[in-house]
């Protein structure tokens, strides 16, 4: 049975987060946490929003870090071309 | 798998993970970006085109805010019955009205709609996704295409040099419209974008912003260059970054980021295979050079 | 309820205002101009509280009408031939995503040659795009069925749009003594529109307009079959008794004149009836046994009231004041197929008359009529698809 709502309308937002995007990747970004400053640019310019800003206590400070979502990164390799730490880099992917 | 030893501090996607489009979208990028400007209380309206496709096909949605896709050619038309209702409704207060559409469904089919959604100053807030091609049915070319660039309908051969026309200078018809704010801006200089949203969220509408969006799958670049294609767009002067606020006076045009040395142009079209076929001849090169150095001396750099 | 002298223009503005839309965006074409018209005095009297979009194509009226209702307003707006045309792929965008949007139609011929005297063709060319379409015969009835428009498609169990087409300048322009209901009394025949199904609001957000593939695009096509052809007319039959009762006027979707007993029945549609009606008074008083059967509801297809109409005559003479090029008639076509399966059944006429406006007179019917009898007696039709007071000849190029 194919249950559909009316109209084709979607009620439920969001829920493409149950496609898991991260299987079409090729490329891997691994982040050098240690580098990592902050900045928020691979945040911004992810088209995937897969990156998300986290706040770490590293030797009893807040610091404000990057964290890679791979259940969606497609591995363009945007985040490791604008780290202005250096910090992300492409390795092949190993499935 | 997330680390949830962290404390996320990101603010919430309004449009998030999961949807289709290419790896280094430009244009998923643009919409994130406009979106976190602009917050929560916002309806989107938006034509058909690679981000309506690739971003709700049923049942799952991208969005995290109310969405309405008609058809091509009517983002603004449906956007102003938007606006129309909610204010009909009692429930315009604070809510910004989008009409998110790509080139295709701006410059070309969708031209009659914006010119009258401008022209009755409904409060929409219209931003077009400009990835200078009908992207989504497979590059073909629009009147945004740039001269000289090679699409799949306007295809570099022996007897021609890809388009054979000037980019339309939406921008600037839009803002011969008499509205409250027109803007340009593009995702590497993701500050300015966000202050022009926000303007724009502002003055209510109606605003139009020309968002520039590099796509890897038809400007044929490698897709980690989205961000540094739009970055070259500017540098080089290719693309200008400019607002115009409370009406048409060109004289009070602000360029909101001037190079301080313009790149050549060539450093932005050798870096795109749509271009490859250009770089063996001199004089279409200078042609274009020309073409931006007359444009940014009339920009004032 | 008090009587006013109106064109059916003004009683279908009159219908609209009287519904309290939220929103109406429009577009002027001839002969549904005088809708704009009217309800912009109703705005600009302060009459009438409502969002007034003049739009700059009937595309984008129906495009604004689409997102203000999918906003969750009540909707209306009016249009005819090329702007139904114009708006067309919008028409089954809007019945496709459930928005009870409803509009008035001025039945006019379409280009080419442009023409702006009534036919069927605009609404007949729109009949497979998801839309109710009711007909009127008098500009009574256009305010009429205006007014139930609302109330059959923003019932829950229908949730489609809906157009009520009325004869150019026949209707449209020509002036009749209406009976005009008050606000008070349909404020409480039609409650207000408050959809649960669709309204973009920030505190609720969906997605209004998917991407449907093969897996899913069938079984939406069907839930929308079923709301038009089994939810629809049970709700039609519903609100009509329900119009009865309250203003005493009685609508079917479809009526039959002298029936009963007859030989010959005609089938039409819109202001053309009138004629047939005193064709028929006429041809009884004669000692003819002929009869009329008025089509007010088109979609849903009224297959079975039809055939309760039709089954006992023994000619059906099908009246199409439109035309499928390189078909024929139709309304005819449904109509046969309607038939088509069962052993008892009449013999089946088409006639095409009345395009661009051509008055159709009580002559014409009565050559019908006539053709008819010839049929009964042979025992079939010499011509199944026929065109009355057609004169052509060819002039050739110059």
């Amino acid at each position: 049975m194919v249950k559909v709502t009316i109209g084709a309308i979607n009620y439920e937002p969001a829920s493409s987060l149950r496609y898991k995007t991260g299987s079409w990747r090729s490329m891997r970004p691994t982040l050098d946490e240690s580098k990592c400053k902050g900045c928020n640019l691979c945040f911004i310019f992810c088209p995937d929003s897969a990156i998300v800003m986290c706040e770490k206590i590293i030797d009893g400070k807040p610091k404000k870090k990057a964290q890679i979502n791979y259940d969606y990164c497609k591995g363009c390799g945007i985040c490791a071309k604008e780290c202005s730490a250096d910090a992300i880099t492409m390795y092949e992917e190993v499935k | 798998m997330q680390d949830q030893s962290c404390k996320v501090v990101s603010p919430k996607e309004l449009f998030v993970s999961g949807h289709r489009g290419c790896a280094g979208c430009g244009e998923m990028n643009a919409v994130r970006q406009v979106l976190l400007a602009a917050g929560e209380n916002s309806i989107v309206a938006n034509a058909t085109g690679c981000l309506e496709v690739a971003s709700t096909a049923y049942p799952q949605t991208s969005w995290n805010i109310p969405w309405v896709h008609a058809a091509f050619e009517n983002a603004a038309a449906v956007a102003s019955g938007v606006d129309a209702a909610l204010k009909a409704l009692g429930k315009r207060e604070g809510v910004n009205v989008f009409a998110f559409a790509g080139d295709g469904g701006t410059f070309d089919i969708g031209f009659q709609a914006l010119s009258g959604m401008l022209e009755r100053r409904q409060k929409v807030i219209y931003v077009v996704f400009d990835n200078e091609a009908y992207m989504n049915t497979g590059i073909q070319r629009c009147s945004s295409t740039p001269y000289g660039a090679s699409t799949t309908t306007s295809p570099a051969g022996k007897k021609s040099i890809g388009e054979h026309y000037q980019k339309k200078p939406i921008a600037n018809i839009v803002a011969a419209h008499d509205i409250p704010y027109v803007a340009t801006a593009t995702i590497a200089y993701h500050v300015d974008l966000k202050k022009k949203v926000q303007k724009a969220c502002k003055i209510g509408g109606p605003a139009f912003i020309h968002v520039f969006a590099p796509c890897p799958t038809g400007w044929r670049h490698a897709s980690d260059d989205t961000i540094e294609m739009s970055r070259l767009a500017v540098e080089t002067g290719v693309f200008v970054l400019w607002e115009l606020e409370g009406g048409y006076d060109p004289s009070k045009i602000n360029v909101t980021y001037k190079p301080k040395e313009r790149k050549p142009v060539i450093e932005y079209l050798k870096a795109q295979r749509r271009f490859a076929h250009l770089m063996d001849k001199p004089e279409e090169l200078k042609k274009i050079q020309d073409e931006v150095d007359a444009k940014c001396k009339m920009f004032g750099f | 309820m008090p009587k006013v002298v109106m064109r059916g223009n003004e009683a279908t503005a009159l219908g609209a205002k009287l519904c309290r839309p939220h929103v109406i965006p429009a577009y002027p074409i001839t002969p549904s101009t005088m809708f704009p018209e009217r309800i912009s005095e109703y705005v600009a009297d302060g009459e009438l509280d409502c969002e007034f979009v003049l739009v700059e194509s009937e595309h984008s009226a129906m495009s604004a009408a689409i997102g203000a209702a999918a906003t969750g307003a009540r909707v209306a707006t009016a249009t005819a031939s090329q702007g139904l045309e114009l708006m067309h792929e919008m028409l089954f965008i809007a019945s496709g995503m459930r928005l009870p949007i409803i509009m008035a139609v001025g039945n006019r011929a379409l280009s080419a040659p442009i023409n702006i005297w009534c036919d069927h063709q605009d609404t007949i060319s729109a009949r497979d795009c998801g839309w109710i379409q009711l007909y009127a015969e008098r500009n009574q009835e256009a305010l009429d069925l205006m007014i139930m428009a609302f109330k059959i498609g923003e019932d829950k169990r229908v949730l489609l749009p809906a157009m009520v087409g009325l004869d150019a300048f026949v209707l449209t322009h020509t002036m009749e003594v209406v009976d005009s209901p008050t606000q008070e009394e349909v404020d409480k025949f039609l409650p207000p529109y408050k959809p649960d199904h669709v309204y973009l609001d920030p505190k609720r957000p969906i997605t209004i307009g998917s991407f449907g593939t093969p897996e899913f695009y069938t079984e939406f096509r069907y839930a929308q079959e079923l709301a038009m052809s089994k939810e629809a007319p049970k709700v039609i039959d519903e609100v009509f008794k329900e119009w009865e009762r309250t203003f005493g006027r009685k609508y079917q979707m479809v009526t039959g004149f002298e029936c009963k007993d007859a030989d010959i029945i005609l089938v039409t549609m819109g202001s053309m009836t009138g004629t047939a009606r005193e064709t028929i008074k006429k041809l009884r008083a004669a000692g003819k046994k002929v009869g009329l059967c008025k089509i007010t509801v088109h979609r849903p297809f009224p297959e079975k009231e039809l055939k309760e109409v039709l089954g006992g005559a023994k000619v059906v003479a099908v009246v199409d004041r439109s035309l499928s090029l390189g078909y024929g008639g139709p309304v005819y076509a449904e109509i046969a197929s309607s038939f088509v399966n069962d052993a008892k059944k009449p013999l089946l006429q088409d006639f095409i008359i009345g395009l661009g406006g051509r008055d159709i007179l009580v002559k014409d019917f009565e050559t019908i009529v006539s053709k008819c009898e010839t049929t009964m007696k042979t025992g079939k039709p010499e011509k199944a698809i026929d065109w009355i007071n057609v004169n052509y000849e060819p002039a050739g190029v110059k």
